[in-house]
């Protein structure tokens, strides 16, 4: 049995231990938003937010992170969130979308962190997350406008 | 992908204008009202009268229109280019589109191109171009007719725009309105086609229908997002070795696992652990115990395979084109420049791993997965499970990506799961999961490959010579499509790039040797492309070097001379339109540009010509860091030029990975790489600055999945020879220092 805070929700939910919060997420609580991309944190599609920290949840066991707070792509919301969902909209960034919830919440703590990020903060911050369809040049430009439009 | 399509197309199935009728009329007459369709169009195939249910578009109460995608979207795009087709000629609004997938059903939604139900090939666009919008129309005409009556007024004096029907009395109505009474109407003989010049979308801006669902982690989208009622999850364990079988194994500690239901033999395939979640079936499965026997399976190692690859490029094998006397004009040249080229087996890693989910009642079966090639898939599904074809349904879900993956002539993924449920034999769904490591050593890559080149040049420095020997295991031999695409021991798909390089060279010979290797291959995302593209335009760049011109003007030299073929001075008339705008938007002026340094190919594939210019960086140790790739793509008319260009950005992407990290390598017959530890993806900041110019053409559509992928490779490889002098011949880079 563990106990969770999710998008602001206490759950609680019995599955051992040591289950990855991926798998949680997944087929506890069927929150789906969240994939499951290589299982050994090398490609990020799994990354959700712990007090605000964007952390690969294939490679979190559940019980690790009990009493914090944890938000995944179907709660992330605040300026940074929306500018970066919007800016992500505008320039169809998503090709195939599977690597794309991982990729938000990452830009998202990018933004929380670094308003105005330099090319060398994003590869920084963004290259612990894959895009197979190499939607990469778009996911810059996009956390570009989301800067701007956060800015004015 | 699935590339019969030259082939395939002139032999493909055309529906009779009469039954494309009738399907439309049901299709606009879909009209069918709310959101639920009268009868199941996948009951309906089986049922009488089925013939006046329409597939393409289906209109609700409420205005919204929705396009049934006949393909696989794994993110090339083709939901919305299809539902841009549907709102061109409907004249809808983009906000009051949809887009669905429909159901498996040949009939209905065959691949023009194939004759099947299936994607690839970069044939989405091209095959529906006509088919989509044609739908489109014929649902505008019947809304126009009902409101006509009700209005009683002139069919004539009724205009469509943004979604809504008017008259010039004043009277105006969204399309909801009249969507019951327009179902019930004739359905007209003949819908006339707007002209290129009044198309308000087509060429011009349709956002992706796709794309908020994907930025909100929406439920249901992708295979891997199913989740039934009491389902199961499996996970497979394959042989390590290709071929190998079962000895016997130990599952005492994995069935102590908490959720593991059972661990099930699946004879052929491995052992299987079912679970009643994700996460138990993947720890269980680590803590299997499995004896393989390896006695016939394939166990040689990659460099025992390119050392016999290599030797077979000495040799003589089956032509495929043999023009003027290769022998004769490469004694006579003054220069002849040779090279052997190696490639290594790919995985396609998707980021989705596959998946798939059946669920078996009594003689019916539904599957929910994103089917990439629905008529092979329900056909062998009914195959191993014993049931009538029509009684599987296939609901096909959002693919996170494929590039080839997804679709297999032999549908192993169809056998494995089906296998299982039918051993397991209570009526439960099943999902299959693979995971990464599963994904990566399951097999189906592209195939590795050798080829050998001796080109020669005249005093002037033109080519007078080439022959070219390739090595590659056959993707279609064996399968359903060997009796179209193997002609005479040759597979077109080994040879496509090369059989139709049109470079003027009056002597040109090329074989193929097809060595036979237990290890499953399958077209990846431009099938041969990425191994002939890269061949031919390293080459080009190794000869120029030779005959000291630049590599631009000796294209163009090649490119602008007669070739001997109408063909191929067609062909020739469209890569120079490419070659000329990329060199203007890179401001071409030469391999070496101050400290950096520059390569350029152009490659047809798909119908599709694109040229590429690639600039690289030498870092202190030698490697070489992909700085910008300008990019000119001809792709006939492009229905949404934005997505053309989005495919172009992640095909160089995805080409570029390939070139400088990835490969698939055997050891005694076992897969070396597992994860994206070692199977290495490209990175942010690996991407180059990319630009992309998308041609305006009159031209048929052509596909846009595919063709950006094949020039990078050749672009980059020639930037390298550029700083080296030397020709990087074996691929990825990464194991030559070079990145
Ligand atoms: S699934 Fe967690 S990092 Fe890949
Ligand atoms: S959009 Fe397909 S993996 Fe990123």
């Amino acid at each position: 049995m563990v106990r969770l805070n999710i998008n602001g929700e206490d759950r609680e939910i019995d599955v051992d231990p040591d289950t990855p919060l991926l798998w949680v997420l997944r087929d506890e609580l069927q929150m789906t938003g969240t994939k499951f991309g290589c299982g050994i944190a090398a490609c990020g599609a799994c990354t959700v937010h712990l007090d605000g920290t964007p952390v690969r949840s294939c490679q979190t066991m559940a019980s690790d992170a009990e009493g914090m707070s944890i938000v995944t792509i179907e709660g992330v919301d605040g300026k940074a969130a929306k500018a970066v969902q919007a800016a992500w909209r505008d320039l169809d960034v998503p090709q195939c979308g599977y690597c794309q919830s991982g990729q938000i919440l990452a830009a998202t703590a990018l933004l929380a962190e670094t308003p105005k990020p330099s090319d060398e903060d994003i590869d920084m911050a963004m290259s612990g997350n894959v895009c197979r369809c190499a939607t990469y040049t778009r996911i810059r430009a996009a956390i570009h406008r989301a800067a701007e439009t956060m800015e004015g | 992908m699935l590339h019969m399509m030259q082939r395939l197309q002139q032999q493909a199935i055309r529906p009779t204008r009469r039954s494309f009728l009738k399907m439309s009329a049901v299709a606009a007459g879909g009209l069918v009202i709310g959101s639920h369709l009268p009868f199941s169009p996948a009951r309906a195939a089986a049922g009488a009268g089925d013939d006046m249910f329409t597939p393409f578009v289906r209109i609700s109460t409420d205005g919204i229109v929705t396009v049934l995608n006949k393909h696989l979207d794994m993110g090339q795009g083709n939901a919305t280019g299809l539902a841009t087709l549907v709102a061109e000629e409907l004249d809808a609004a983009h906000g009051q589109m949809r887009a669905e997938f429909a159901p498996a059903d040949v009939e209905r939604y065959k691949n023009l191109a194939f004759g099947m139900q299936g994607t690839g090939g970069s044939t989405a666009i091209a095959n529906s171009f006509e088919q989509y919008r044609k739908a489109g129309a014929t649902a505008r005409a019947m809304l126009v007719a009902a409101a006509a009556e009700a209005w009683g007024v002139p069919v004539a004096e009724i205009t469509v725009s943004g979604g809504r029907i008017s008259h010039a009395s004043g009277k105006s109505a969204g399309f909801g309105e009249f969507a019951e009474a327009a179902a019930k109407l004739e359905v007209p003989a003949e819908v006339t086609l707007k002209s290129p010049d009044r198309w308000v979308y087509i060429g011009k801006s349709f956002p992706r229908l796709d794309v908020p669902n994907k930025t909100v982690g929406a439920p249901r989208t992708y295979g891997m997002d199913v989740q039934r009622d009491n389902m199961l999850v499996a996970v497979l364990t394959r042989p390590l070795a290709f071929g190998a079988k079962v000895k016997s194994f130990e599952a005492s500690a994995a069935k102590a696992v908490k959720g593991v239901v059972d661990v099930i033999e699946v004879p052929g395939h491995g052992v299987a652990v079912l679970a009643t979640s994700t996460w138990p079936a993947i720890k269980a499965r680590d803590l299997l115990e499995i004896e393989w026997d390896e006695t016939g399976a394939e166990t040689r190692s990659s460099d025992a395979l390119y050392a016999e690859y290599r030797e077979m490029a000495e040799a003589d094998g089956p032509v495929f084109r043999d023009d003027g006397d290769v022998a004769a004009a490469l004694e006579g040249a003054a220069t002849v420049v040779e090279e052997t080229f190696q490639f290594p087996y790919l995985a396609h890693g998707m980021m989705e791993p596959m998946v798939l989910t059946i669920h078996v009642e009594g003689d019916r079966a539904t599957l929910w997965y994103p089917s990439q090639f629905q008529t092979v898939d329900q056909g062998t599904a009914a195959a191993v499970l014993g049931i009538p074809q029509e009684n599987v349904t296939i609901e096909t879900l959002y693919g996170g990506g494929s590039f080839g993956r997804r679709t297999s002539p032999d549908a192993r993924h169809i056998v494995e799961l089906a296998t299982i449920a039918r051993l397991w034999g209570k009526s439960q769904p099943i999902k299959l999961v693979y995971t990464r490591e599963d994904d990566t050593r399951a097999g189906y890559y592209r195939p590795m490959g050798v080829h050998k080149v001796r080109a020669g040049l005249d005093a002037d420095g033109n080519l007078v010579g080439w022959h070219h020997r390739i090595v590659q295991q056959s993707l279609m031999t064996g399968t359903l499509f060997e009796q179209y695409m193997v002609h005479d021991g040759i597979d077109e798909t080994s040879v496509e790039g090369v059989k139709d390089a049109s470079y003027a060279i009056p002597a040109f010979k090329g074989e193929l040797h097809s060595p036979k290797v237990g290890v499953p291959v399958l077209w990846w995302r431009s099938v041969g492309h990425t191994q002939t593209g890269y061949v031919v335009e390293a080459m080009i760049d190794k000869a120029a070097r030779a005959a000291s011109a630049d590599p631009l003007a000796f294209r163009r030299r090649h490119l602008e001379k007669p070739s001997g073929d109408a063909a191929r001075d067609k062909d020739n008339v469209r890569k120079l339109g490419v070659l000329n705008k990329v060199a203007e938007m890179a401001g071409w002026s030469g391999p070496v540009n101050g400290d950096r340094f520059r390569g350029i190919a152009v490659h047809k594939s798909f119908n599709t010509y694109v040229a590429e210019v690639a600039e690289v960086s030498r870092r202190d140790d030698g490697t070489f860091k992909v700085e910008n790739v300008w990019c000119a793509v001809d792709c006939g008319i492009a229905v949404n030029p934005d997505n053309v260009k989005a495919q172009m950005e992640g095909g160089i992407g995805y080409g570029l990975a390939a070139v400088l990290f990835s490969e698939i390598t055997l050891t005694d017959g076992h897969v070396d790489q597992l994860n994206f530890d070692t199977y290495r993806p490209l990175r942010i900041d690996e991407m180059p600055r990319v630009e992309v110019e998308v041609l305006a053409s009159a031209e048929a559509p052509s596909g846009a999945g595919e063709p950006g992928t094949p020039p990078v490779g050749p672009a980059v490889a020639n930037a390298i020879l550029a700083a080296t002098g030397e020709v990087p011949a074996t691929l990825p880079l990464t194991n030559h220092g070079l990145a």
